[in-house]
């Protein structure tokens, strides 16, 4: 594992895996979706809204995958020192506050049709919009250290100390009352039936592979902007010792 | 269930923005990717 955090090593092996991912994931979560669409029946008390299904959960999936992520890396650079690890964070914020936004709207849009109203002050919907909030905050104060020249390890204090919502989003609708419905799919039991579930899980996976796509792409992209930088300020001295 | 309400307009309305959301992130990635790259490796060729 230490040794990917070689960015040598790192661009080489993200060179294929990048288009690997994304083309993969655009293929699954295309089919996915229109499976979800297209052939899942109507269900007997969603109707049709039941399909919204196959985009919000992933894009909730993601929203709070995106942030774990964020936090396992913070972990990693705060642990090892890893610069590596400290880019992966950053590179999971856009997409993962994307997701949420996702998300959230999606969920409205259901929330409609099934519960009569676009929004609710819950425990669920609530933790879910703090999530947004805290990707903001991430993504401007990662902007900031790197424009003003602050401590990474900040932001990375940041994920960690967020990543305590995420707990409270996933266990939300156990401990408060809630229009969401429960969890339906917890290790080793699903209450979802199979023609729901199987599209689902495609749905899921090619979500996933997208994001992780997505994540190389971004940091991939603030490699190549540190390196840029750091090319241009050497031929700067260089110009400056001549 | 509410009925009266066009159901098929929700699902469109969720999976239009949920299938555009994600293709402008997925263009937007990899197209500040290769500009950012480009950038780098003609600094290097310089």
């Amino acid at each position: 594992m230490h040794g990917f955090a070689n960015p040598r090593r790192f661009l080489s092996l993200a060179s294929w895996l990048t288009p690997a991912l994304l083309v993969s994931g655009l293929v699954l979560t295309a089919g996915a979706l229109a499976w979800g669409l297209l052939a899942v029946p109507p269900d007997r008390l969603m109707g049709e809204t039941v399909r919204i299904l196959f985009i919000h959960v992933p894009s909730a999936w993601l929203g709070m995958g995106g942030w774990t992520a964020i936090a396992v890396s913070s972990i990693a650079f705060l642990v090892w020192k890893h610069p590596l690890a400290a880019t992966a964070a950053r590179a999971a914020a856009v997409p993962g506050m994307a997701f949420t936004a996702i998300c959230l709207l999606t969920g409205s849009i259901w929330g409609r049709p099934a519960w009569g109203t676009w929004w609710v002050w819950d425990g669920r919907l609530t933790s879910m919009l703090v999530l947004l909030f805290l990707y903001a905050g991430y993504v401007a104060l990662a902007q900031a250290v790197e424009r003003d020249g602050g401590s990474p390890r900040i932001p990375a204090i940041f994920g960690l100390v967020g990543a305590v919502n995420i707990p409270i989003i996933n266990r939300s609708v156990v401990w408060w009352n809630s229009l969401h419905q429960p969890p339906s799919i917890t290790i080793g039991k699903s209450a979802i039936d199979p023609e729901f579930l199987i599209p689902l899980l495609v749905a899921v996976l090619g979500f996933s592979l997208l994001f992780g796509g997505v994540v190389l792409a971004r940091m991939r992209a603030l490699i190549a902007e540190m390196q840029h930088e750091a090319r241009l300020r050497r031929k700067a001295w260089e110009a400056i010792d001549a | 269930m509410h009925e009266g309400l066009d159901q098929w307009g929700f699902v469109i309305a969720a999976y239009a923005l949920g299938i555009a959301g994600t293709l402008l992130l997925t263009g937007w990635s990899w197209i500040s990717m290769r500009r950012a790259e480009r950038r780098r490796d003609e600094v290097k060729r310089r």
